[in-house]
């Protein structure tokens, strides 16, 4: 891969206070754009396949290489790679889905497991170096999953409890009186049914986006201060320092926003299966 | 129509600001309460954690809309 590749097209280049002067480059959502290695059409709507998808697809092979590595020859007593594993899937196992869904939802153990792992794969590689991109900062990325999941829940509900006791259980809350269902129908069905993968889905992207953008505001705080004296020094040190820090507060974020993203789907999914 | 008063500049900025106010102080009660939680019942620390997070991302949302949208319908 070439460079134009690698580093986004809006990232500021050849612009610095000490030769030339002019001024700061507030990096904006330029960031996030990277010039596709390969373009192609599909029913004239315009495809490119550039650095965001291949770090989802070499997340997504990491992913299942550590896995396979892990489990391949599963032993009673577990060596040092399956611990690692076997900790991962009780963690999702008995902290997400039967924490929120009881023995029900042992069935879904897969489904969170594999959104857990590729939702926090994917945002770790926003401080890998050279990658240094969590491909969930596109929103399409997030998007996808939270559809994989609106369209797996909503189902499930009408499956498990038909139809109509379905919608009637996520539109109208018990023990109200009969006249606020005029009010409450409405608000609850578009908070249910529209807001919910809206949010959902924006929720891990705008994390990211949002680190990012920090994590990159102070690196090029950090080059564009580096200047002969002392307050230009100061400054940019200082930057760099905060950049450092925020990549270790985005190790946390990373984690954190897997953990809430399939917490919510285990959420969502004992919704459609248990009516309250 | 006379303009009494105008703003310039990034309007989405100050819309941030105000998106922010409601989630920081939903998110201070959310993990205030949830600390208090686990100092009064240790040994439920698993699910009032669980809990606190779940409140903490359902409040947080708000305020990452708001952090989103001058990006979106601003540039």
């Amino acid at each position: 891969m070439a460079a134009e590749h690698l580093i986004a097209d809006g990232v500021p280049q050849g612009c610095h206070l000490f030769p030339s002067g002019c001024g700061f480059p507030a990096p904006g959502a330029g960031i996030f754009d990277f010039t596709p290695l390969w373009k192609f059409q599909v029913f004239g709507i315009d495809f490119g396949i550039g650095k965001p998808i291949i770090l989802l697809l070499i997340a997504c092979a990491a992913l299942v290489i550590f896995f396979v590595a892990a489990f391949r020859n599963a032993k009673v007593v577990p060596g040092r790679l399956q611990s690692v594993g076997e900790y991962g899937y009780l963690f999702v196992r008995d902290g997400i889905a039967r924490d929120t869904m009881g023995k029900a939802g042992d069935a879904f153990v897969p489904l969170l497991f594999a959104l857990f792992f590729l939702v926090w794969v994917v945002n770790f590689l926003g401080i890998v170096p050279f990658a240094q991109f969590a491909p969930t900062s596109r929103f399409a990325i997030p998007v996808a999953f939270a559809a994989i999941v609106y369209l797996l829940w909503v189902p499930v509900g009408m499956i498990k409890q038909g139809p109509g006791k379905f919608m009637k259980m996520m539109t109208m809350p018990p023990d109200v009186p009969k006249l606020m269902y005029v009010l409450l129908i409405p608000i609850e069905f578009v908070s249910n049914f529209l807001v919910r993968p809206f949010t959902h889905s924006v929720r891990l992207f705008a994390n990211m986006f949002a680190g990012h953008l920090l994590i990159v505001s102070f690196s090029v705080a950090a080059w564009y201060l580096w200047s002969p004296n002392i307050i230009g020094i100061a400054g940019s040190i200082a930057s760099l320092l905060v950049a450092i820090v925020l990549v270790l507060f985005e190790i946390l974020i990373q984690a954190l926003q897997a953990y809430v993203f399939a917490l919510l789907t285990a959420v969502y999914i004992n919704d459609a299966l248990h009516a309250h | 129509m006379e303009l009494l008063a105008e703003v310039t500049g990034s309007l989405g900025s100050i819309g941030y600001g105000l998106a922010a106010i409601g989630p920081g102080i939903g998110i201070g009660i959310i993990f205030g309460q949830g600390v208090q939680a686990i100092a009064r019942q240790p040994e439920a620390y698993g699910v009032i954690r669980q809990n606190m997070i779940l409140g903490f991302a359902l409040a947080e949302a708000l305020a990452l809309i708001g952090f989103v949208v001058p990006f979106v319908f601003g540039m």
